[in-house]
């Protein structure tokens, strides 16, 4: 059996290209020698479709393994009524976008909010192109519209049955007025949505034929490394071009701005090697002396300090505490953690003084058409960027700093395009790292073991105040509270807590931050749902029945939560030696929860087994979802596990997997989840799980071993 | 210069010696399913078969390979991605950004011609490559089932 599809994707994006008269989208120039397409018809911005029936749903956010390709066009597909096997995808560019008033919307992909955020405009895309199609078809046979439906791509006229394909009548539908209003149909009747299709990359992804950034060829590139000052807020003092110009394959060598010089040579292992033979001195900047060490005593400062900006307030828990016969406290630690996406960061960029093009794998297309025409120097509209899938962008991708480094080097070799790609190491010194935090809780019991007060101030570092400041809101940055808020989608709490302050000290280190899968809610996960465990052992109830308690009025955690202590057993006990923890959280609009059952031998930890729960309101592919939780535990486990990035002299100590650990098979859990969902919302499922991964373990280690892990990563722990 | 038997063909490729058989595959021989991930043996994103056996050729100068040693990738694997492999993985639609797969798929490929039942354990010790997204189990099940050769259960 050969693998076979209907169209590869990569076939069709160049095909459409020429197929779409002046509408040029996907990639007109990089690969060569692919037959266009005959003819392609763009019934609406959403769907274009082929004489032969195959059907293109365009997809504006960006694929980087989540499976939001396939959940898109699962959506658009359900509302067009078109035959699922013959649909194929494309990416439209960022220039197309702004060209066309944003037609397709924000292309941001982030914040587990590709579907959330835009299921609406997507289905609406599908069932407009739809009624545009049947009113062809009906025009064509003249018979009013409403005699006519769609199914599999096929229009019928109910009282003859009449048949037409959609192939045949796309072309005089695209001149239809499109209806304004058109009715999306309750889930419960959806066909192809809701339902566990395999996803639409899988193909070449087996084969090695799927194209990354880095494996872009464009006819007469050169490659190109960079390499940036490794300490922050360092530069270049000096550098000695002289002696590698001579080598072999070597292009050009330069400083592209104060921090970063770059070499471009035929072939990136020249550009690479040479890089590593430059002679450079570096400026190590103002914070040379930055360490870990400094670092944790500034936030250290931020836990007792009198000014914090408050954001979650119930009653009054300063003098609930203060008047409290029982209460318990304890400081707990987060560390800074690199993206470490497989493909390392790179774009490859062409500039004239007329245009510049970008080919890159962003995470955000509009931003990287931003970037480029602002180091390009010229108008956005002279400037185009094409997206390619991602190998891994869990936040990173979001940034755009790698765009412009492409730009500023193609800049200087007018015409020429240019791919540069970083090196491992480039991309370890360089993150824009999960920010570090520490959080000191106290809580208060009262006699029968009721949480009466809970005060939890977190110390550290804000991401929106150094990558979105127009995102602040006087001063403080509510991106922090992730998880901890009273009411909304980005994370409310599921505990009643009848005196509670959540409030935050902002301490800004010259480490650059980052949005990180998970973001904020990882560590205020850790914080909070570990501090719940130790509040019900020191009130001597189970970590079960104390949150149950404190989860009447927050039926939607209680039920997440439940079905992991159900899947887990937790109420019959474990195998001799096995050990459990529970924990959940809400965050990117999602219910979510896990429970880890582990072991400690010899100091030596295993995590036999997980159990998650996620209702995300709607599922729109239930198999990607499970794909999704399932790498949420590797993700989060590896931050909890291994994740730490050191500062030492002002810059990053790991630069490599070797001294930068991450999860592998051997230390992977079996993990069996639960998707229940509630209906009526739209969740995000990328990101929340990550959330409850360290938690649930770290509870789990706690009940096995009455040591409590406050500080990550676990490495830095002996558990004998 | 190097003589190089990658994927049946014998190639005569004009390089400099040390560099590593990554690049001249991915440059010089155009052959991209290979990738780079980390450059120092650690993730196993470039991994190749060399006479069957997996070489992660991000640390293997070409200077060290004769016309000989047949060099495997990924394009090489099949010609149609028919190899019990990588009919596994699309059952079990393993590949999520997809870009550790062609390195997992080769190391598995290597295992199983070496171990046609490995268990847990051998499947531990020889799958080491990194795969950020997260497909572990799924690549562990894709294997078992490879190694089967029964006609795998849907994908959900
Ligand atoms: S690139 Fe060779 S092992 Fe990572
Ligand atoms: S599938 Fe993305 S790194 Fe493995």
């Amino acid at each position: 059996m050969s693998i076979t599809t209907p169209v590869s994707r990569r076939s069709f994006l160049i095909g459409s290209a020429s197929a779409i008269g002046g509408l040029s989208l996907g990639f007109h120039v990089p690969f060569a020698g692919a037959a266009p397409a005959k003819t392609a018809q763009e019934v609406n911005a959403w769907v274009v479709v082929q004489p032969d029936d195959t059907v293109v749903i365009r997809i504006a956010r960006s694929e980087m393994g989540q499976g939001t390709l396939t959940g898109l066009a699962q959506l658009v597909a359900e509302e067009l009524e078109c035959d699922w096997s013959k649909v194929t995808t494309e990416y439209p560019t960022p220039g197309q976008n702004l060209a066309r008033n944003r037609v397709w919307g924000n292309f941001s992909t982030g914040g587990s909010r590709g579907i959330r955020e835009s299921h609406e405009y997507v289905r609406q895309g599908g069932a407009v192109a739809r009624e545009m199609l049947i009113s062809a078809a009906a025009a064509q046979w003249k018979v009013p519209a409403n005699e006519c439906f769609a199914a599999n791509s096929v229009i019928t006229h109910r009282p003859s049955n009449r048949k037409v394909t959609f192939g045949k009548v796309a072309t005089a539908a695209a001149s239809v007025t499109p209806p304004k209003d058109v009715a999306l149909k309750d889930p419960k009747q959806w066909k192809i949505a809701g339902k566990p299709l395999a996803r639409l990359d899988t193909v070449d992804k087996l084969t090695g034929k799927q194209i990354y950034g880095t494996d872009l060829q464009l006819p007469g590139m050169l490659n190109a490394t960079v390499r940036a000052c490794p300490h922050f807020g360092g530069k270049v003092k000096s550098f000695d071009a002289a002696a590698i110009t001579s080598r072999k394959g070597v292009r050009k060598v330069l400083q592209i701005d104060d921090a970063t010089l770059a070499v471009v040579a035929d072939t990136w292992w020249q550009a690479k090697t040479a890089m590593d033979a430059l002679p450079v001195v570096w400026d190590e900047g103002p914070n040379k002396d930055m360490s870990s060490e400094s670092i944790a005593e500034m936030l250290k400062g931020g836990l007792e300090a009198q000014d914090a900006f408050v954001q979650t307030t119930v009653g009054d828990a300063p003098g609930t505490l203060a008047k409290a016969k029982k209460t318990i406290s304890a400081v707990y630690a987060y560390p800074y953690q690199n993206h470490a996406t497989m493909e390392p960061m790179n774009a490859t960029a062409r500039y004239t003084p007329e245009k510049c093009e970008v080919w890159v794998p962003t995470q955000n297309g509009e931003a990287s058409l931003a970037a480029a025409a602002e180091a390009a120097g010229l108008p956005v509209e002279k400037c185009e960027v094409y997206k390619l899938h991602l190998g891994g962008g869990f936040g990173r991708r979001g940034m755009q700093d790698y765009v412009r480094q492409a730009v500023l080097i193609a800049k200087q070799m007018p015409g020429t395009p240019i791919k540069m790609i970083w090196t491992r190491e480039e991309d370890m010194l360089h993150g824009m790292y999960h920010p570090t935090t520490q959080c000191k809780l106290t809580g208060a019991l009262d006699d029968e073991g009721n949480l009466t007060a809970l005060h939890m101030r977190i110390s550290g570092q804000s991401i929106l105040a150094a990558v979105r400041p127009q995102g602040m809101q006087g001063g403080k940055d509510p991106v922090v509270f992730q998880g901890l808020n009273l009411t909304g989608d980005e994370g409310h709490l599921g505990y009643t807590v009848p005196n509670l302050l959540i409030d935050h000290a902002m301490r800004n280190p010259a480490v650059p931050p980052g949005f990180w899968r998970g973001v904020n809610l990882n560590q205020n996960a850790v914080y909070m749902e570990c501090f719940i465990d130790e509040l019900a052992h020191a009130a001597g109830v189970d970590p079960l029945q104390f949150r149950r308690k404190l989860m009447k009025n927050h039926p939607k955690h209680l039920a997440v939560l439940e079905a992991v202590a159900k899947g887990i057993g937790w109420e019959t006990p474990a195998e001799k030696g096995r050990h459990r923890g529970l924990a959940q959280i809400m965050g990117f609009g999602s219910y979510v929860a896990a429970a880890a059952e582990v072991s400690v031998t010899d100091g030596q930890l295993k995590i036999h087994r997980i159990v998650a729960a996620t209702d995300a309101g709607h599922i729109v592919n239930p198999a990607q979802v499970e794909r999704q939780v399932e790498g949420s535990f590797v993700y989060g486990l590896s931050a909890a596990l291994f994740g730490e990035c050191t500062v030492q002299g002002g810059r990053m100590v790991e630069d490599n997997f070797h001294t930068y650990q991450v999860m592998k098979m051997a230390e992977m859990p079996a993990v069996e989840t639960h998707i229940v969902p509630s209906g009526g919302f739209w969740g995000g499922v990328g990101e929340p799980t990550i959330a409850v991964a360290a938690p649930a373990v770290l509870n789990a280690l706690f009940a096995a071993t009455g040591k409590r892990i406050r500080t990550l990563p676990l490495k830095k722990h002996s558990l004998a | 210069m190097a003589r190089l038997n990658i994927n049946g063909t014998t190639r005569e490729i004009e390089v400099d010696p040390d560099t590593p058989l990554l690049w001249v595959l991915r440059e010089q021989a155009g052959l991209t399913g290979s990738k780079y991930g980390c450059g120092v043996a650690q993730c196993g994103a470039c991994t190749v078969h060399i006479d069957g056996n997996p070489v992660r050729s991000c640390v293997l100068p070409v200077s060290g390979l004769t016309a000989e040693q047949k060099i495997t990738t990924i394009e090489g694997l099949s010609k149609d991605g028919s190899h019990p492999v990588q009919q596994a993985w699309l059952k079990l639609d393993v590949p999520q950004c997809g870009y550790c797969q062609s390195g997992m798929i080769m190391a598995a490929a290597a295992l199983l011609q070496t171990n046609p039942k490995p268990t847990d354990a051998d499947i531990d010790a020889h799958i080491t490559n990194i795969c950020r997204c997260g497909t572990y189990n799924r690549v562990r099940e894709a294997i078992k089932q490879a190694a089967a050769g029964l006609p795998a259960k849907q994908s959900t």
